[in-house]
């Protein structure tokens, strides 16, 4: 199979127009993801970028569709580690689905390739953030403010 | 912790006290995105039982499937293992982290 993919699940026990504010305001993003935002209309073929605290791009694209409250799929390419960026476009479908009294969050992010590398990145991050993100909105507070502490090789 | 976290936990716990299941997410964590026959090729046991555990394991959200066509493909989800590591291990990590840092900055300090 030429194709990289990882799936990341955590039931949320939020509302799927909570998850989906969640996923999609950049001040409510940046505590749960590490500083980082992602700017964009979140609107079928408007552009998408995940921008760091300092303004620095790492990821851009598009958002291919968008269903609020719940799907949205993005093309996804990575913009600073040029082994990366030679991968091309990755695809990021995030799913949010009622289940009983929580929501199903499904992040599926893959590659037309097999191995990727930007797919072992990413796969090191996404536990974290969906981690944080359950913690924040189900008691308030994230479990880590820093992805990789203390001066960690990144 | 409420009563549904505590059932979520025991449902965790449950799905990991098995070496079949363990030998599973062993399987997956080698190569993600298998089919059960694919599984089942490197489980000695029935295929009924290998469904089974790959039901007790998705139940404790330690494996998700993804429809593709007419196959069924099995991921090792990592987010329950990254929440047992953040309540129970993470706390220890930081200070061996702040220790490495500052004897990096003390190292370079002194070449320098």
């Amino acid at each position: 199979m030429a194709r990289s993919s990882y799936v990341y699940v955590s039931y949320i026990r939020t509302t799927p127009e909570k998850l989906w504010a969640a996923l999609t305001d950049p001040e409510f993003m940046k505590q749960y993801w590490f500083g980082m935002h992602c700017e964009s209309a979140f609107t079928a073929g408007s552009p998408w970028k995940l921008v760091a605290g300092d303004g620095q791009v790492y990821d851009d694209g598009e958002i291919l569709e968008a269903d609020p409250p719940r799907r949205l799929v993005i093309r996804w390419r990575h913009q600073r580690r040029p082994e990366l960026n030679a991968e091309g476009d990755s695809r990021c479908v995030i799913e949010l689905e009622p289940n009983a009294s929580a929501v199903k969050l499904t992040i599926t992010h893959s590659v037309e390739r097999e191995p990727s590398k930007l797919i072992e990145a990413v796969s090191g991050g996404w536990p974290k953030i969906v981690s944080n993100l359950k913690s924040l909105l189900e008691t308030g507070a994230v479990a880590f403010t820093e992805a990789y502490p203390a001066n960690q090789a990144r | 912790m409420n009563m549904a976290e505590r059932r979520d936990v025991d449902l965790l716990f449950k799905a990991l006290a098995d070496p079949g299941r363990r030998k599973l997410l062993d399987l997956l964590h080698a190569h993600d995105g298998r089919t059960l026959n694919e599984l089942c090729e490197h489980m000695e046991m029935s295929r009924q039982g290998v469904t089974q555990h790959l039901d007790i394991l998705e139940a404790a959200n330690l494996v998700a499937t993804v429809r593709r066509g007419r196959e069924k493909l099995h991921f090792l989800n990592p987010v329950p293992l990254q929440e047992i590591y953040e309540r129970w291990i993470a706390k220890f990590e930081k200070p061996r982290l702040k220790a490495l840092a500052d004897l990096k900055r003390r190292l370079e300090k002194h070449h320098g």
